[in-house]
Formats: C-alpha cells, structure tokens, sequence
C-alpha cells in the first residue's frame, strides 16, 4: 500500500463526494485487512488520524473546509462515516494483536516441570493432635498442659494408682536420676500419660471443667514396629454436675465421627483404669472395610482406640484437697484418652512407629 | 487362661446360648474371650480369656460360670461336694495360725490309706475329661486333685504327706537363715518376714507361694493332709518377690482370694483323692482369724442409692432407664444380697415397695468390691455399656485457647512456608551432646534409667536431635534437608527440672526451589537468615538485631562456626542463636556438607506480643525509585549503611534495602560493591523534582560518612 494523498475533490455533487469518499474507504478497509503486527497499526494509525498527516487532517482540510455551504453537511456526514469506520478498524486492528509468527518465535516448552518454591510439611503427629483437638474444642473443650517432668505424685498416686502397681517400677516408667532418697510422692519421673494435666487443672480451677491435654509422653519400653518409649497422647477431661456414663459415650461416639466419618460405629467393653470407674474401653467400626473384616482389623471389623471411664471419686478426693467444689457427692464427670500415634498411623497407613521420629525428609514430605 | 465351655454349662444347666454368643456377651461385659477352638465331638469349645486382673475371681470355670449367671438371670449350680462320713479321730489335728496378720483362715483334712495312682472321673469332678479336653497333663489323682480345684474354682490347695510332717501345722513367720527346699528343687533360705506353713520342727512350705520338697506326696505315701486356706496379699506378695517365685497360688493369693472357698475346696481334693480308695480320719479342722475374716467375708455392707445409680450412669436405650429391679437382679446375681430384698423376688414384677436405697452385702469372692461406685460399676457392667444411650452434656464454659497457641502456630507456619518439614526428635541425648549444646553447661538433668547411654540425659537443646536427624539424612543420601522441630527443653538438677519451649532447625543442601530453568544453589546462611527473619517479624518488637561476637570472646556457642554465626536478639534479649555448624562438629559426624543449625529460646521469644496486621492508607502517588552504586571497605558491613540511612528519618524515604552485594577484580580485594536501592513516596502528593534531589544528596552525604562513596 503506497502512501498516496488523498484524490483532488472535483465537484460537491452527491456522486462525486460518494465515489470521493468511496475510495477512501476501500482504502482503509484494504490497508486494514492486511495489518498484522503492533508497527503496521500504528503506521495505519498515523497515515490515516495522524495529526500532521493523517488522511482524515486532509479530508478535512482539502475537502470540508472548502466546501460550498449547501454541500458542507453531505460532506461533513460523510466525513463522520469514514472516521467511524477507520475508528473501527483500527481498535479492531490494534485488538488483533501481533502477528502469529511473532507470537511463534515466543514459543516455551510448557512440558518442562513448573519451577516449585517447596514448603514444609506439618508432623503427622501435629497434625492428628491437632485435629483431635479441634474436635473436641467445638465441643466446649479448652487445651490444658503440664510438665513432662512429673511427680510421682502427680503421674501415679493421685491417679489412685496403688503403691506397688507395676506402671510405678523403673521398668515400665523413666525416672530422673537420685530420687531414691526422696519420698515416694515426691520422685521426678518422665509422664506416662497425661493424666496429671487433669489433676493440675483440677487444682486450679473449680468445676466446671472441660479441657482436652495432648501432650509428649514416656515410658521405658523398648521399640518396636509399634511400641515406642516416646510417644503422644491425646485425653480429655469434663467435670460438671450431672455428667453421666451416657454423655460419655455419646461424646466420644461423636468426637469418632468427626474423626473418622459419619459412618463410624462405636462401641464399648468394660476395662479397668485405676483412675477411673466404670472404666470403658472403645472400639470404632473397622475405618478399612467398614466393619466386614480385613487384614488392619483382623477381621473382627472392629478397632480399639480409645480408653474411657467416670471418673473415680477417689481421683476427686485428691483435687477436693485443693478446690472443695469436687465433691463426688455433687459433681460428677468423666476421662478419655487416646494414643496420638496409633491414630496417625492408622490414618496415613504408617507401618512402623520409629518412622515418625526419624526425622527423614522422605518419610516427612508426604504430609505435605 | 482356657476355659471349656461344656464345664461351664455343667454349673449352668440351663444355659440358653450357643457358645458363639456366650462368647460375645460375656467379651462385652468385661470378660473378653480372645479366641474361640471347636474341639470337635459335639458343642465342646474351648474359649482362650484374657481378664484383667482386678478380677481375679473370675479366672477360673465357676467364675465365668457365675458371670454368665448374673448376664442371663440364670441359677448356677451350688459347689459342693459330699464326703463319705469321717471315722473319728483320738484327737483333731492340731492347727495353730501364729502369724494372724499373715494368714486369716487354714483348713487342714486328714485322709487315710489313700493309694496314689491315676485319676478317675466323679460326678461334679470330671478329671479325666475334663483335663483331656484342657490338653492338661494328669500327672496323679493327688496332684490332679489340687489342679482340679484351682481351674474349677481358683483356690489354691496343697496336699502333703501325712507321715512326713512332725507334729501339727503351725502357720509362722519363718525364722531368719531357716531353710526350706521348694518343691522346684530349690533350697532358699529364708527371711524372718517371710510367711511359711510349718510343722513342729520345721518349715513345709512357702505359704501361698510353693509347697515343700520334703513333705510332698509320692506314690509311696498312704496317708495326706489336704491344705485350703487363705493367706494375706500383702504377705504373700512380698514373700513371692523375695524369692523370685510367681506361681498360680501367689497370682491369686495376692490379688485376693474367695475367704469361703477353702472349706468347699478342701471337700473338692479331698473327693477326688477319695475316689481310689482311703478314708477320713476326723472332721475338717478351720481356724480363722476373725480379724481378717471381718476384712474380706464379713466386710460391713455398702449402701447404695438407685439415685447415685442414675446420677453416674445417666440415660439408657430403653428409655425406663436404670431402675430397683435391674439394680437388684444384677447385684443379686454377681453374689450380692440386697438387705430387704427376698430371694426371688428381685427383678420379678410383683414388688411389695419399690428399693430407692440398699444397704448391700458384698460376696467373700470380690475384694475388688468396696464403695459404691464399684457397686454402679457392676451394674453399669453386667446390663452393657452398649444398651446406654449416646447423649451430650449441656455445653460448659467458652473455650481457652493456650496464651502461646497463636504465636506456635504463626511460628510453625512461617517454618513450613520457608520449605522445613515438622519433625519430632528423641527427649534425651547423650551427656557429650549435652555438654555441647547446654545454653547452661551445669544444668544437665540425667536419667535414673536411661534406654542407652546416648538418651542419658533429657535434652538440654533441641540441638542435638536436629544434629542427629538432619545426618540420618545426609548418611542415607538425603542431601536436602530442612526440618525444624518445636519442643521441650530440659535444664536444672534432679531435685528441680525446669521445662521450656524451643525451636530448632537444621538445613543443608539447596535453597528450597525446584525447577529446569534455574540453576539450584547450595542453601546457605543468609536464607537461613531471611527465615529467622521471618519467624521474628511474626511479633511485635522495637527492635530485633543480628551479631557476631570475636571468637575469642567466647560467646559464641560451641557448636557453632564462630565466624558464621549469628545471635538474634530481640528487645535486647538473645532470643536465639543460628549459623553455620562448627567444622569441627561435621567432622566428627562425618558430614562434608555444610550444615546450618539453629536454635530459638521460645520462652523469651513467646513474651512479645504476636504481631497483629493493621491496615494502612495505601499513598496514591507514585513512589521514586533509585539506585545508589556505592563502593565500601571489606571491614565496613551493611548494618552501618542501613544505619545511617535510617538515621536520616526521611518519612518519604519509605523503604531501602541491599539490592547486590558483589566482588569486582577491578576494585580489588580490600573493597566491595553494594547496590542500594531506595523508594520515596508521600502520602499525600507527587514529589517534586526539588525535593527529591534534596533527599538524593541527604542519601549519598549519610553513606559517605559511614564510610561508603558512589561508584563512578
């Protein structure tokens, strides 16, 4: 396309002006059709509204401005046409975009892996404690901890543990060394549940109580695919008039639920805890095979998570010492707990418990 | 512990389910059978029972027996055992309980011209079946006889040889140095706290624990003393742990046995020994101690309320709930009588008054039994813990959150978006890590019984488990590692541990980025930096600041490298410490990589606030941006730059930052090259050319007096 100036107007006559401005429009509509590229809109840009010499300065300078008066609306109407139209062409030409060889040359190999900043994975354990606790916080329960570091006192007798139950001897619990000298009550020994939260909380606080403990925990057992000397619990406690064996089955039957599915089935086998009674140990309906039997349930359908009871008016008797409201007589309430690893490996299908503490960066990053 | 169904039916005529749900019925009231075995020929099954072991009552046949009983409503068969008629004797054989504390009842029966031989089957006492189906060795109808009482009913019982005893029994504690040779061929040597059965000369048995070796029965002997009594737990505990015996006898023995069983069970052996001949020789000789007697047979009744019933059990199934009849017929049937209940009567429609409270006498066989929650226990037990509704209680207070919840969790986030893994490390370490990582050397607090001696003491820092995970890695080529951990820290003395919160973290490898269009990079310490950065910008602070201190001060902790370390502080207070691990460490861990470790003090990081976000206006003018090239001396560090361009307190000058830090052969090695970059911005206007040059030439004369000049 040549950059020709506009034709001479001859006469104001309707055929002259409409061959006239016919003319220009075939223009625009050629150049127009053969843009392709950012340059060849603007080069149409400036040869047709530039302001020094764009085609339509000149339409108007040559063309309406001369013209006799009784011609100046045909004119100007016309003018007004093609202004609109090489408007058009040239939004519908700059919209086009370049040309699909430029946008080639620009090609990128979107096979090539995308470029990941890796972030960090959250502990199974964390995460399975902090979903048990979530359960139960919609349910009213605040978190409670304690030492890891406990007494004697605190881990076993106020837990109504006899003095010569086995848990006390230094082959089931780790001690703290030198502690022979002292009083029995008073020996450092490493937790072996969380249990002694619920007395500390007791003691500080009057009923009611509902707290839920998820803590780091010891025993001195040897390891093995899965036993561990360090492990997780998770236990709650709620004290209040009136709580009764039934809210206790009903809680954890829904806490089950929230955890593992609507469609989870509890149920629940007399067992025997020294702080607790009745005592309650609870199976959930096999999460695998939905209770018909398989190889993770020993195909009894059923899985045992959790152990449970009222708790013992004796355990009472201790916090009573330091807060008189727990008067079995008036309050009542009960005790869970859970192992926090049992329930992480069951739900990321974990086969060996040694796993969670090595700290492999393999094992880890599938919780991602 | 087995138990064959076919003989607990002979206790249960009327038994009205299969074995399959006997089974299960008795699993889910507390008396779990583990496994069930057809043993062919009919309905014989044996169920293998794992009881726990406060109830030692009912690990026997007419413990279950009694159990299914009290489940189905169902009379159980009485135990009893008719003698042929005792001949009398000159005098009754003498029986003398000296050591009363110790022991609370001794039955001693004297059986004449029995002959020792194989065992035959009775009616109430089927040995020969009864043991075949057990897979139970029978070995003679003397021993048989004792074995036989222990699995029907959970007495110990022990037969000797009338001939070899000197004079009569005297139950004593033994003398100190005396000596006995156990029927395990073991001669002990006794303690003066240990309880024996003895006669007049010497000690015959372990009381409770093992019989002796001298006066045993062999097949020689004609003449026998049966023995049923009932020994003190405490006493046969501690006599059983001195000599290292735990035998079936001191199993039950210590955990209570039934005060009324002896004389039933000595009528038991006594029949079975009977059966091949020989005869009695006087009636059966008891002596109790009523002391002990009114301690377990005759204890005081407990009073139980139907409310405290209901109170503790709450809501059932059935909606009647928990009510006096089933209260009584539970209790009634687990051996129980409940004053002003007749026989009978308890759980039967026709009801003379309704019970709202019972004074309940306790059966001899369940010391387990005591208060009244125990009472509730049972009832809850025996009527299934599944038959109770599911309810919720009412909603109590507003939940607490823990006061340090919020900045863990902002904590553990930042940690993860910066690519760490979570992990959790051992509690202990060895006492050498310790003495390395301790922030306070001298307050290492070891274990009494540590797992091994590299978990010898609780972990002082989380240095050490860090260190050991992160070269798990490394050794099974891992090379990428970044893990952190948040845990308790240990310190103080055994008389008094103090715990505190602490982050750890450890890095080696590449910066976490993973892509085929950029080259990897080796992590290194300023991105271990930009996170501590990060974890510290989550809290509200005047200040935080990073430094170095000479090597030869010190301070620097010993794991460190000492000039690639840095302390963090916030507030003015060391918050934590990080950098590159001391070479000397990597060597002795065989690691060739560089290694970053670090540690934060929690406990003082957790005293200042979490940051809260808080919007500003956004200026809507456009910010100026500018480079200065500058050149500065090896010796000068950023921190001066920074320093003196924030003293210049421009509020336009609203952000600057090291843009590049490089070398240039051309400024040689004494100098470096420091791009800084520096935006102004008002709130409220455009800045005019004016003012910019002003700040332009306030920027260039404050990093020259700290001792930097612009690149030409």
């Amino acid at each position: 396309m040549t950059n020709e100036d506009i034709p001479d107007l001859t006469a104001y006559d309707e055929a002259a002006l409409d061959k006239a401005f016919g003319t220009l429009t075939q223009w625009a509509r050629e150049e127009a059709g053969a843009l392709g590229g950012a340059e060849a809109v603007e080069a149409f840009r400036l040869r047709w509204i530039g302001r020094k010499q764009g085609r339509l300065n000149d339409v108007s300078a040559k063309w309406l401005k001369p013209a006799p008066a009784s011609a100046k609306k045909g004119v100007g109407e016309r003018f007004k046409v093609l202004k609109d139209l090489v408007e058009g062409l040239l939004e519908q030409g700059a919209g086009s975009g370049p040309s699909d060889a430029a946008l080639a040359a620009e090609a990128i190999d979107v096979t090539l892996p995308g470029t990941t900043r890796l972030t960090g994975a959250e502990h199974p354990i964390t995460r399975t404690m902090n979903e048990i606790v979530s359960v139960f916080a919609a349910l009213g329960y605040s978190v409670g901890v304690g030492p890891e570091v406990e007494t004697d006192f605190y881990n076993f007798e106020c837990m109504n543990f006899p003095p010569g139950h086995p848990a006390r001897d230094t082959q089931d619990t780790l001690v703290i060394a030198n502690q022979e000298r002292k009083p029995l009550r008073d020996r450092l020994l490493l937790r072996t549940h969380t249990s002694p939260v619920q007395m500390r909380t007791m003691e500080r606080q009057p009923p009611p109580v509902r707290i839920v403990i998820p803590g780091k925990v010891h025993r001195n057992d040897a390891q093995d695919a899965t036993h561990s000397p360090i492990f997780h619990q998770v236990e709650g406690l709620c004290v209040d008039t009136d709580i009764t064996f039934s809210d206790l089955k009903g809680t954890l039957d829904h806490a089950m639920k929230a955890l593992f599915g609507s469609s989870v089935k509890t149920r629940f086998f007399p067992s025997f805890f020294p702080f607790t009674e009745p005592s309650a140990d609870v199976q959930i309906s096999c999460i695998f095979c939905g209770g018909k039997g398989c190889r993770k349930c020993k195909q009894s359908g059923w899985i045992e998570l959790l152990g449970c009871g009222m708790v013992d008016p004796s355990v009472f008797a201790f916090a009573a010492e330091k807060q008189p409201g727990y008067d079995s007589k008036k309050i009542s309430g009960f005790a869970f707990g859970m192992g926090v690893e049992r329930i992480a490996m069951m739900k990321y299908g974990i086969s060996e418990i040694g796993s969670l503490f090595a700290g492999d960066m393999r094992f880890l990053g599938q919780f991602a | 512990m087995k138990i064959l169904t076919k003989w607990l039916r002979a206790y249960l005529p009327e038994l009205p389910v299969d074995d399959a749900r006997l089974a299960e019925d008795l699993t889910l009231r507390g008396i779990a059978v583990e496994g069930i075995y057809d043993l062919g020929g009919g309905n014989d099954t044996l169920f293998e029972m794992d009881l726990t072991t406060n109830r030692v009552d009912a690990m026997n046949h007419y413990g279950v027996a009694r159990e299914a009983a009290a489940i189905y409503g169902l009379p159980l068969a009485e135990l009893s055992f008719s003698l042929p008629e005792a001949k009398t004797s000159p005098a009754p054989f003498s029986v003398r309980i000296e050591a009363e504390d110790g022991c609370g009842r001794f039955t001693a029966r004297v059986l004449r011209d029995v002959t020792i031989g194989e065992s035959r089957d009775l009616p109430g006492a089927e040995v020969v079946t009864y043991f075949g189906l057990l897979d139970q060795k029978k070995i003679s109808n003397a021993v048989d006889a004792t074995n036989f009482a222990w699995l029907a009913m959970g007495q110990p019982t022990h037969a000797f040889d009338l001939d070899k005893l000197e004079g009569g029994i005297i139950v004593r504690r033994a003398r100190k140095g005396e000596k006995l040779r156990t029927l395990d061929g073991v001669e002990r040597i006794l303690d003066s706290d240990d309880l024996v059965v003895a006669d007049h000369v010497k000690a015959v048995g372990l009381a409770g624990v093992m019989g002796g070796w001298d006066t045993m029965i062999t097949p020689a002997t004609r003449n026998v003393l049966v023995e049923a009594a009932w020994f003190d737990p405490a006493a046969v505990r501690r006599t059983a742990r001195r000599h290292g015996l735990h035998t079936d006898a001191s199993h039950r023995f210590e955990r209570g046995a039934d005060f009324n069983a002896p004389a039933v069970a000595s009528a038991l052996v006594s029949s079975v020994l009977l059966a091949n001949g020989g005869w009695i020789e006087g009636e059966l000789v008891d002596v109790r101690v009523a002391a002990q007697e009114a301690r377990t047979a005759s204890r005081p009744t407990v009073a139980l309320a139907l409310s405290e019933v209901q109170r503790i059990l709450g809501k059932t199934e059935d909606k009647q709930g928990i009510t006096a009849p089933i209260v009584e017929s539970i209790l009634t049937g687990l051996g129980c009588k409940l004053i002003g209940v007749f026989k009978g009567q308890a759980g039967t429609g026709e009801r003379v008054a309704e019970h709202r409270s019972w004074p309940v006498a306790l059966p001899s066989w369940r010391l387990d039994l005591e208060r009244e929650i125990d009472l509730i226990e049972e009832v809850a037990r025996v009527y299934g813990y599944n038959r109770f509704a599911n309810t919720l209680p009412a909603s109590g207070e507003g939940v607490q959150e823990l006061p340090w919840a919020e900045a863990e969790n902002a904590l553990r986030r930042t940690l993860l978006a910066a690519g760490f893994h979570e992990s959790i490390g051992s509690t202990f370490c060895s006492a050498d890590d310790a003495g390395l990582t301790a922030p306070q050397p001298g307050l290492v607090v070891p274990l009494g019984n540590p797992l091994s001696e590299e978990a010898g003491v609780m972990r002082p820092s989380l240095v050490p488990g860090i260190l050991t995970m992160v070269a798990g890695n490394l050794h099974r080529d891992v090379s990428d590692v970044r893990l952190f951990e948040l845990g308790t820290v240990f310190s103080g003395t055994t008389e008094r541990v103090e715990e505190r919160p602490a982050l750890g973290f450890g890095a080696a490898g590449i910066a976490p980025e993973l892509g085929a269009l950029h080259p990897e990079r080796p992590i290194e310490f300023h991105d271990v930096k930009g996170m501590v950065e990060q974890l510290l910008g989550r809290f509200q602070t005047r200040s935080i600041y990073f430094d170095r201190f000479p090597a030869e001060a010190g301070l620097t902790p010993s794991w460190l490298h000492p000039y690639r370390a840095a302390r963090v502080a916030a507030e003015g207070e060391t918050v934590g410490w990080f950098g590159q691990l001391h070479p000397r460490e990597a060597a002795a861990r065989k690691l060739k990589q560089a290694v970053f470790i670090g540690e934060v003090y929690l406990d003082r990081l957790y005293k200042l606030p979490v940051r809260k976000p808080a919007a500003r206006e956004i200026s809507r003018f456009q910010p100026v941006r500018r480079d200065f090239s500058l050149v500065l001396d090896q010796g000068i560090p950023w921190e001066r730059i920074d320093q003196a361009v924030a003293a210049l307190a421009i509020p336009e000058l609203v952000e600057w930052r090291a843009r590049e830090v490089f070398r240039d052969a051309k400024l040689g090695d004494r100098d470096y090259s420091l791009l800084l970059g520096v935006t102004f911005q008002a709130p409220d206007r455009t800045l005019r050319e004016d003012e910019l040059q002003d700040f332009h030439a306030r920027v260039i004369e404050a990093v020259a007096n700290a001792g930097a000049r612009l690149r030409s």
